[in-house]
């Protein structure tokens, strides 16, 4: 048994009090999988915090060394598993990095819809777990309500609804079903009116204000140097989104901003996260409305074998910047090294630093909003 | 021999076991109300529209295995949840559902200071409770537990007093009485203390948005984390059966208790063919209906937001009020 935290030490003179060390998870309803937090307390107060990872590790990246190129999509799909088609677009662009592949253009308006998607989703559970985490559980279940939506549409795409194995290296197994683009649209007028609804429970609560503002607050050299990414490095500022800074997909084609915090708190994560569903909706209408003609399926060669080289290829998934580093020999059918740069995993480093000082209620709300899947940081 | 013994314990009889039966049912409307608020049906199974689901689940808990930690200090972890369920039911003595003394058990002249007592002894369930679990989240509950009493009691208990002031007594049937004379519910005369009492009342019994002793996603169910079968029940009866006490006492205090809508106006006499006992009840389902509405919207606070709100914003506004009321009781 190694030892995690510091014991607990004595901090009071005159009353004789110890620190508490409090062990949170891997049993925990708000730790969002099987995170194991062990908190010094002095009363409720967080002294130090250490996260203990590797519950679900399931050894994905040496697995992926032991399949062929085509059969890896699949396991993609385990990392994060409430953002499946995000992982699925990060590794096939990768390997059509490494290998030069030509994308139809058609094929990739349609990855953007599904990343775009597939963002609404995983933020729809983001914040209804995160509301239920400070006690407001109505939230979950309206934004499961629209999340069941975007579920409907991924499973009318490709049959499944959580796992999807929707992307190929050079373009995508199937065309969109009839129709499926007009129901994107009417989904995007649904969301729209359904975010009003979030705000109004949540926004300009008192209570809410209170349990997020000024709560884990990071600045921006800070959020950097911990090597954040996505809603939590954008919150303190600093401008940083793949999507932006090095296109992928058809990204460069679409106009959306990137929401950019003032603060670095909580609160401030939950307002760029509030307005990515907005940039997601502009980004998926402009992207539905502008789907061009064509074959969704590049020139392969049936058997994929990359030639050797590396490559790494960021993606921004909804927790931030997932990235494939990937090593081919050039001669065997299937990697020769597979490293994922997951972001919830890189996001959790910084738990520690945000929860120093506050209490015992906003480490649970601060899990919450690092956003992360344990399935991706154990892999 | 009739008066003395016989009729006090049917009435008792009848009380408990309709307030134990009315929690049952609180739960059920609780989960009901939760789900239309929440876009889904809530519970549908068992009987027309999951009707029955009251009666099936004290069934399942009493079936349940009862479990003391090996660690657990026995005495006091059997003792909590029944010193945390009984004055819940204690309370019910003193509140009048009607004018006769067949609506009541016991009329005493200091009605209100035996509430605001025995409601007070119902958290010692919860602090001991937590403390004789041995084990580090109900620990942390209880303290907030305790800390949480402080204050909001002391506010809550000050604005009682200016209801007391503005109605000359401290007898619950008084107190309705009153409000007959002044011809106005005292929720518009002290519509302050009204909310106040309601907002402490949702403090006292560990509701949304302060129910931090129990805070699932915190503590993981806090004081009751180690507690299963029927005692997790009867604290779980308890702080049901404690929303029904603090709705009663905010009908009776507030709303005219019995007393149809504006008792004095002839022209709705009419209104008196509805017995005074389905008026009360009417009024506390409205404030039951509330509770569940709160639970169903809000986040909840933080322990030390909840102190820095009873000490730094109610106290002072109950201290206010109870000055103001003072003032206007001399010069009026």
């Amino acid at each position: 048994m190694t030892k995690v935290i510091d014991a607990p030490r004595r901090i009071g003179q005159a009353f004789d009090t110890d620190e508490l060390v409090l062990n949170m998870g891997p049993q925990h309803p708000s730790t969002h999988g099987v995170l194991r937090v062990v908190l010094r307390l002095d009363g409720e107060r967080v002294v130090d915090a250490d996260c203990v990872i590797g519950y679900i590790h399931r050894g994905v990246e040496k697995l992926c060394e032991n399949r062929d190129w085509t059969q890896i999509v699949l396991l993609t799909d385990r990392m994060d598993y409430v953002a499946a088609a995000t992982s699925n677009l990060g590794y096939v662009e990768a390997v059509e990095k490494l290998m030069q592949v030509e994308v139809p253009r058609r094929a990739r308006y349609i990855r953007t819809i599904l990343a775009e998607l597939q963002r609404i989703a995983s933020h729809c559970l983001w914040l209804g777990t995160h509301a239920m985490d400070i006690g407001a559980m109505t939230v979950l279940l309206y934004s499961f309500r629209e999340r069941e939506f975007v579920l409907d549409l991924f499973e009318e795409y490709c049959g499944a609804r959580l796992t999807y194995n929707s992307m190929r290296v050079g373009g995508l197994p199937l065309d969109i079903p009839t129709g499926w683009d007009k129901r994107v649209l009417a989904f995007c007028d649904v969301m729209e009116t359904k975010l009003d609804e979030y705000e109004e429970l949540l926004t300009n609560n008192r209570i809410w204000l209170g349990r997020t503002r000024d709560i884990g607050v990071i600045s921006g050299e800070d959020a950097t140097a911990l090597g954040l990414c996505g809603p939590p490095l954008r919150g303190s500022g600093v401008s940083r989104d793949v999507r932006k800074d090095e296109p992928n997909a058809a990204y460069e084609e679409f106009e959306f901003d990137i929401p950019l915090g003032t603060r670095g708190d909580t609160y401030d994560r939950y307002l760029i996260r509030l307005e990515e569903f907005k940039q997601s909706i502009r980004i998926l209408r402009q992207a539905v409305e502008g789907l061009p003609e064509g074959p969704v399926m590049g020139k392969v060669p049936r058997l994929i074998k990359p030639p050797a080289g590396e490559t790494y290829h960021p993606v921004e998934s909804p927790k931030g910047e997932l990235g494939y580093f990937i090593v081919s020999d050039g001669r065997s059918t299937n990697p020769y090294r597979f490293r994922v740069r997951p972001p919830s995993f890189c996001n959790l480093q910084a738990l520690n630093r945000l929860c120093k000082g506050h209490l015992v209620a906003d480490v649970v709300a601060l899990i919450g909003t690092i956003d992360i899947v344990l399935g991706e940081v154990d892999r | 021999m009739l008066d003395t013994f016989v009729i006090p314990l049917l009435q008792i009889a009848v009380l408990v076991n309709a307030v134990l039966v009315a929690v049952t049912f609180l739960v059920l409307m609780e989960r009901k109300v939760m789900g239309w608020a929440q876009a889904r049906l809530g519970p549908m199974r068992v009987g027309p529209y999951g009707i029955l689901q009251a009666i099936v689940d004290p069934i399942k808990l009493i079936l349940k295995e009862d479990i003391t930690p090996a660690k657990a200090d026995k005495w006091v972890f059997t003792l909590a949840p029944i010193m945390s369920l009984v004055p819940a039911l204690v309370v019910f003595s003193v509140i009048p559902f009607g004018p006769d003394p067949l609506y009541y058990v016991a009329d005493i002249n200091v009605g209100l200071l035996f509430i605001i007592s025995v409601t007070s002894i119902g958290v010692y369930g919860i602090i001991l409770g937590g403390w004789s679990s041995n084990s580090k989240y109900p620990l942390l509950a209880s303290l907030r537990a305790s800390a949480q009493l402080i204050s909001y009691e002391i506010a809550v208990v000050m604005t009682l007093v200016s209801v007391v002031l503005t109605a000359g007594t401290l007898n619950m049937i008084g107190i309705v009485e009153a409000q007959r004379e002044a011809g106005l519910w005292f929720a518009f005369i002290q519509p302050v203390a009204c909310v106040l009492v309601f907002i402490g009342g949702l403090a006292e019994t560990n509701r949304l948005p302060f129910d931090l002793p129990e805070a699932e996603t915190e503590l993981t169910g806090g004081f009751h984390t180690e507690y299963s079968g029927m005692r997790w029940a009867l604290f779980f009866l308890a702080e049901y059966a404690n929303i029904i006490v603090i709705s009663a006492i905010v009908a009776l205090m507030f709303f005219g208790g019995w007393m149809r809508p504006f008792p004095n106006v002839e022209a709705l006499s009419f209104l008196d063919l509805v017995p005074p006992w389905v008026w009360y009840c009417g009024k506390i389902f409205f404030f039951l209906y509330i509770f569940v509405w709160i639970r169903a919207t809000f986040p909840r606070y933080r322990y030390d937001q909840l102190m820095a709100l009873g000490w730094k914003v109610f106290i002072p506004i109950a201290i206010g009020n109870l000055v103001l009321t003072g003032i206007a009781k001399v010069v009026l």
